[in-house]
């Protein structure tokens, strides 16, 4: 999935890159916080772990192999920022030293594969194995998340070909989207035996294990889930299929759809369409991004607002640790 | 692949290009590629220029031509795949002839640069124009350790085969996944040795 130079025009060049560089300086900030000293070199040893583990090829049928990428596989054992760091130093050595992807095509390799594969990947993974327990819980967790965040990927890469004009998105959503559910069953299957080995012979290399990893709560969570947002907003949103929805399909069949009255505020973007902009994929894409940003802007506002703030002992289970302490004391 | 690998002593050679410094070079090369990506289909005067750059360079930097055709020919997969979508639905901003040739220009200067120059050179480029360091160091790690790596992955999945018995794709797939699962646990114990090292040598 490595888009070569010449395939991502300049605007979505421009636009990648934007929020690749928000997304990775994300994830260095918080590499820097959360990762002790000791384990930094661990990212490069990653770095070239992932890339070793790329050439490991699976047998699948006749000539054809199967192999790893890598994302949800490092998010598992290294966290979320950690593997956003090491993906995005692995992608940067690819296309300079092996030509495997374009250089001004680097932003939207990196969003795509460091941060959107990542980031997807890892939530899913979060939420199902908070929903199947123990470690088969886990394992299927990244089965899934793995499968998932492939095809997320590819969805995104097709949306900045078409949005470059090279591929039309309905060709290029339909092969790459196709492609990439099969290509995930690799992934998804090869990640979840890996993370199995790994957890059956040396648990404690899983820096995910540690109990550190849970208390990092929300923050993350909302920092790269509106990077994410704003990335499907922009990339993918103005290809959505545009069939009229069950209302308006019922409204136009029964015969009630003139019945519908002119609006009685007017809107800035009225059906997502800006009046001066006359690229209609770009002013959705504007249209998108603005609203998601409102929205979550919106969101934080009334979480401000509505929830009271906690005491400053309310510390979780650190608060409990000391008060059990005090007492034996 | 794995000669593919280890061509990266052809950045140690010393013709004209090579004597180049590393910030001229990778300057004239992000700007020839932006150039490129950016200019219109008709400015044939840009794209005549660009490849007569490349062809001098080439020619003066005394790489083998193969390799050069070898590494150009990475493209193909993309550019015939694109082509193939572009047959049952043509999107035809610019046709896909021309976006070939855009791209096999940007991917001959990529080549040019990056063998001409010695990766801890591009690396201190990279950190004099801002780059996080933790993002550097990173990267500086895996080269280093990436073709120890490779060269042990390779040996593992070789050992494991030799020692296997049982036929059938499920056992190749668990035997690879083990050989891939201690890959990752031998490096995470290299990281730890490294850390030691680099201290002990007055890294913060």
């Amino acid at each position: 999935m490595h888009i070569p130079d010449g395939f991502i025009d300049g605007k979505t060049a421009a636009t990648t890159a934007v929020l690749s560089v928000a997304g990775v300086g994300l994830a260095l900030r918080r590499v820097r916080r959360e990762l002790p000293a000791r384990k930094v070199p661990l990212l490069g040893l990653a770095a070239a772990f992932v890339f070793a583990a790329q050439m490991v090829n699976f047998p699948v049928v006749g000539g054809t192999s199967g192999h790893l990428i890598g994302g949800v596989l490092v998010a598992a054992l290294l966290g979320p920022s950690a593997a956003v760091v090491v993906l995005t130093a692995v992608l940067i050595v690819q296309c300079y030293l092996f030509n495997d992807g374009g250089v001004m095509a680097l932003g939207a390799n990196v969003f795509n594969m460091a941060i959107l594969n990542v980031v997807s990947g890892y939530a899913i993974y979060r939420l199902v194995s908070r929903w199947l327990s123990g470690i088969r819980g886990r394992v299927t967790a990244v089965a899934f998340a793995g499968w998932c965040s492939t095809v997320l990927a590819s969805i995104s890469c097709a949306g900045q070909l078409a949005w470059s004009g090279r591929v039309a998105w309905s060709a290029g959503f339909t092969a790459m989207a196709s492609v990439h559910m099969l290509i995930g069953l690799g992934e998804g299957s090869i990640s979840a035996l890996v993370f199995l080995a790994i957890q059956r012979t040396r648990p404690e290399v899983i820096l995910e294990n540690t109990p550190s990893a849970d208390s990092r709560g929300i923050r993350g969570l909302v920092q790269y889930g509106l990077l994410v947002a704003l990335g499907i907003a922009v990339f993918v949103a103005p290809f959505a299929c545009s069939w009229p929805d069950g209302l308006e399909a019922v409204a136009k069949k029964l015969g009630f759809e003139h019945v519908a009255a002119a609006p009685l505020l007017a809107a800035p973007a009225p059906d997502y369409q800006i009046g001066a902009i006359h690229w209609a994929v770009g002013a959705t894409a504007i249209a998108g991004a603005v609203g998601s940003l409102v929205a979550f802007a919106l969101a934080l506002l009334l979480g401000r607002l509505l929830v009271p703030k906690q005491p400053a002992n309310a510390g979780g289970s650190r608060g409990l640790e000391e008060g059990r302490m005090k007492k034996t004391e | 692949m794995n000669a593919n690998l280890f061509s990266h002593h052809h950045s140690h050679g010393h013709s004209l290009i090579h004597r180049v410094p590393a910030l001229a070079k990778l300057g004239v090369g992000v700007v020839v590629i932006v150039g490129t990506v950016l200019a219109p289909s008709g400015w044939s005067g840009w794209f005549l220029a660009v490849t007569a750059l490349l062809v001098l360079v080439a020619v003066l930097s005394h790489l083998s031509l193969l390799f050069l055709f070898k590494r150009l020919l990475l493209l193909s997969p993309f550019v015939l795949g694109v082509a193939a979508v572009n047959a049952f639905q043509p999107a035809a901003r610019e046709s896909w002839l021309v976006v070939a040739m855009k791209s096999a220009l940007c991917l001959l200067t990529v080549i040019l640069v990056s063998n001409t120059t010695p990766f801890n050179e591009t690396l201190r480029v990279l950190k004099r124009a801002c780059v996080p360091g933790l993002l550097i160091t990173t990267i500086g790690l895996m080269h280093r350790y990436l073709f120890v790596l490779v060269e042990e992955a390779e040996r593992m999945r070789r050992a494991r085969l030799s020692r296997t018995f049982t036929p059938g794709r499920p056992f190749r797939w668990r035997s690879l996944a083990t050989v891939v699962g201690q890959l990752f646990v031998r490096a995470s114990e290299r990281a730890e040795r490294i850390y030691d090292a680099m201290c002990a040598r007055g890294w913060r």
